[in-house]
């Protein structure tokens, strides 16, 4: 996938192969900037323009790349939809949240206003709101941001999608809430036999929720595999000094442990693997050509040429 | 579950409702408009007429009769406003919401879209701005109505010189509000609730009419309000040119414009419809307050 004008196009996310089928929940990782938001809307369809999107993209049997764009947005929201970070900038301010959640049965199914607005109290109980028609009719910023982000979950579940993308969507909440929300998404997808992409820099609540993981660096996959086999025995040099930053409880560090660097530009990425010069592991063949993903046992791959060897 | 069904515009009025200087402002500004627009009726009422001249009465005092005197030309002066009210009160209402309507639908194009649209309008903007009034309002004075296919009796009538001053403030007052509709827009498209909302599948038309144009309110509002003062003395100046309103029919501008050569004489006579002015406007910008935090929740004080 590569964005900008054609005459200055980047690259930013490469040799991406994810496949995902119901009810099971694939979980991405990775530092700021490395594509993981990226792919999420460009699976949505709304990567910013001028892009060009290459290779294959089906959701359901259908091909997306070939949908014309009307089609596609009658996808969105009713067949797959999205939760965003920052459940306050993701409401519009000025409209009351049962009316925004009615809305998407309004779009996608022609429900009548009032209809709309009595499914919008429904969903907002369903997703765990006390005294939901009281708080339909409360503007975004009179909600904790909990709240906030329930709401979020229930406009996203209004027409029962078949994918939910969530992106980040308990970064911006404090511990306590976040659980609540892990579980109430876990809870809403064995309901509705939903797959689901997570998204976070987080390991630790992809872990609480991925059955997969993917793990990703500077626009590629560097690993993938069930959660259980990467967060215990990761491959990828990458993937395990993700799992050393993450703080233990009961041992006080004094220095939390870091991946030194900073991640690549996409603009100037460096010939060979991408992780190469923050890499402690490094030789000089990683900086020969992009490694592949390599099969390591019956379903974890990982993109390194010292696992391969 | 009924109290739930309440659409966001029964929201916005209610919140309207509750604002008591806003609605005090409206209750102003409709005791002025039916004042206004039964003038007739009230000249009968006194036995007075605020369009014919009576130079036996030039500057008579103030009377039961007539309540504010008489002017130069001794036409009773009270009614005389009432009567320019009508043409600054609806002139300026129509001229008003005429130029923020075009100016926020051009405004709203050019930010959404952007790109090739948004240059072309945005040029074509800057090309009206640039254009000096005075000359294009001489232009517009002279045209003849009747080579563009209007009958000659509604050429003759005072309606053909009101919609031309409609016309015209339109016509020259749309661009300010486009730019601030099109800055508003611009930023408001990069915010993520309106991502969110195509993330649901929202088209560009519902993205436009339901989550960006109730977040630029504000700057519409402002401009229209504002506008609304402009359009009245904007109206005067036409006059004077002799474009639209002519003797004896009257506006507030004009009366306004006439009193100054007579400030020695009576200087009560600008004091009238400059009041009646200012009144007006300052009633328009508290229904614009009202209107504003009827659409912006997060102004509500409850």
């Amino acid at each position: 996938m590569k964005l900008g004008p054609a005459h200055d196009r980047v690259e930013v996310i490469a040799g991406l192969d994810i496949s995902l089928s119901a009810g099971r929940t694939l979980g991405v990782v990775g530092e700021s900037g490395c594509g993981k938001s990226m792919t999420a809307l460009a699976i949505m369809g709304l990567a910013p323009k001028p892009h060009a999107i290459g290779g294959e993209l089906r959701f359901a049997g259908q091909d997306l790349r070939a949908m014309p764009d009307d089609a596609r947005r009658q996808l969105r929201g009713a067949e797959m939809a999205m939760i965003f970070q920052e459940p306050m900038t993701a409401l519009n301010p000025v409209v009351p949240v049962g009316v925004q959640i009615g809305e998407m049965l309004i779009v996608h199914e022609g429900a009548s206003d009032a209809d709309a607005a009595r499914a919008a109290v429904a969903l907002l109980e369903r997703v765990g709101i006390a005294d939901p028609a009281r708080r339909a009719r409360a503007s975004p910023h009179e909600l904790s941001g909990g709240m906030r982000q329930r709401v979020m979950i229930a406009m996203a579940i209004a027409c029962k999608p078949r994918l939910l993308i969530a992106d980040e969507p308990t970064t911006a909440l404090d511990v306590s809430v976040q659980a609540q929300i892990l579980d109430l998404l876990l809870e809403l997808q064995r309901d509705t036999g939903m797959a689901m992409i997570f998204i976070s820099h987080n390991l630790g609540v992809v872990s609480a929720v991925a059955d997969d993981i993917m793990v990703m660096y500077a626009g590629r996959a560097v690993e993938t595999g069930p959660a259980q086999l990467v967060l215990t025995a990761p491959a990828h040099p990458y993937t395990a000094g993700l799992i050393a930053t993450l703080p233990d409880i009961g041992h006080r560090q004094k220095i939390l442990p870091v991946i030194e660097g900073s991640p690549v530009n996409p603009r100037n990425r460096p010939p060979g693997c991408a992780f190469a010069p923050r890499c402690k592991l490094v030789i000089p063949d990683c900086r020969a050509a992009v490694p592949p993903m390599v099969a390591l046992g019956p379903s974890q791959r990982a993109a390194c040429i010292r696992v391969a060897a | 579950m009924t109290e739930a069904a309440v659409s966001v515009w029964q929201l916005r009025w209610r919140r309207l409702a509750r604002d008591h200087v806003a609605l005090a402002a409206l209750a102003v500004l409709f005791t002025l408009y039916a004042l206004c627009f039964s003038a007739s009726w009230i000249e009968q009422w006194f036995g007075v007429t605020g369009i014919d001249t009576d130079l036996m009465s030039r500057f008579d005092p103030i009377d039961a009769q007539h309540w504010l005197g008489s002017d130069e030309a001794g036409r009773d002066e009270f009614t005389r406003l009432l009567r320019g009210g009508q043409v600054s009160l609806s002139i300026g209402l129509f001229a008003a919401l005429g130029s923020s309507f075009v100016g926020t639908m051009i405004g709203a194009t050019a930010g959404y879209f952007r790109g090739r649209i948004d240059m072309v309008l945005m040029r074509f903007t800057d090309f009206m701005l640039a254009l000096p009034a005075l000359p294009v309002l001489i232009i517009l004075a002279a045209l003849d109505l009747t080579k563009l296919g209007f009958s000659e009796n509604f050429v003759r009538s005072g309606d053909a010189g009101y919609w031309r001053i409609v016309l015209i403030v339109t016509v020259l007052g749309w661009t300010t509000v486009a730019r601030l509709v099109r800055a508003a827009t611009l930023s408001l498209v990069e915010r993520e609730f309106v991502l969110a909302a195509r993330a649901q599948g929202a088209s560009s038309w519902r993205v436009l009419w339901v989550h960006v144009l109730p977040n630029a309110v504000t700057p519409i509002i402002v401009a229209t309000t504002l506008r609304m003062g402009g359009v009245i003395l904007t109206e005067s100046a036409l006059s004077f040119l002799g474009v639209g309103i002519q003797p004896p029919s009257t506006s507030w501008g004009s009366m306004l414009t006439n009193a100054q050569e007579l400030m020695a004489s009576n200087p009560l006579l600008a004091v009238y419809p400059g009041a009646a002015i200012l009144i007006a406007v300052i009633a328009i910008n508290f229904v614009g307050d009202g209107l504003q935090s009827a659409f912006d929740p997060r102004a509500d004080p409850h």
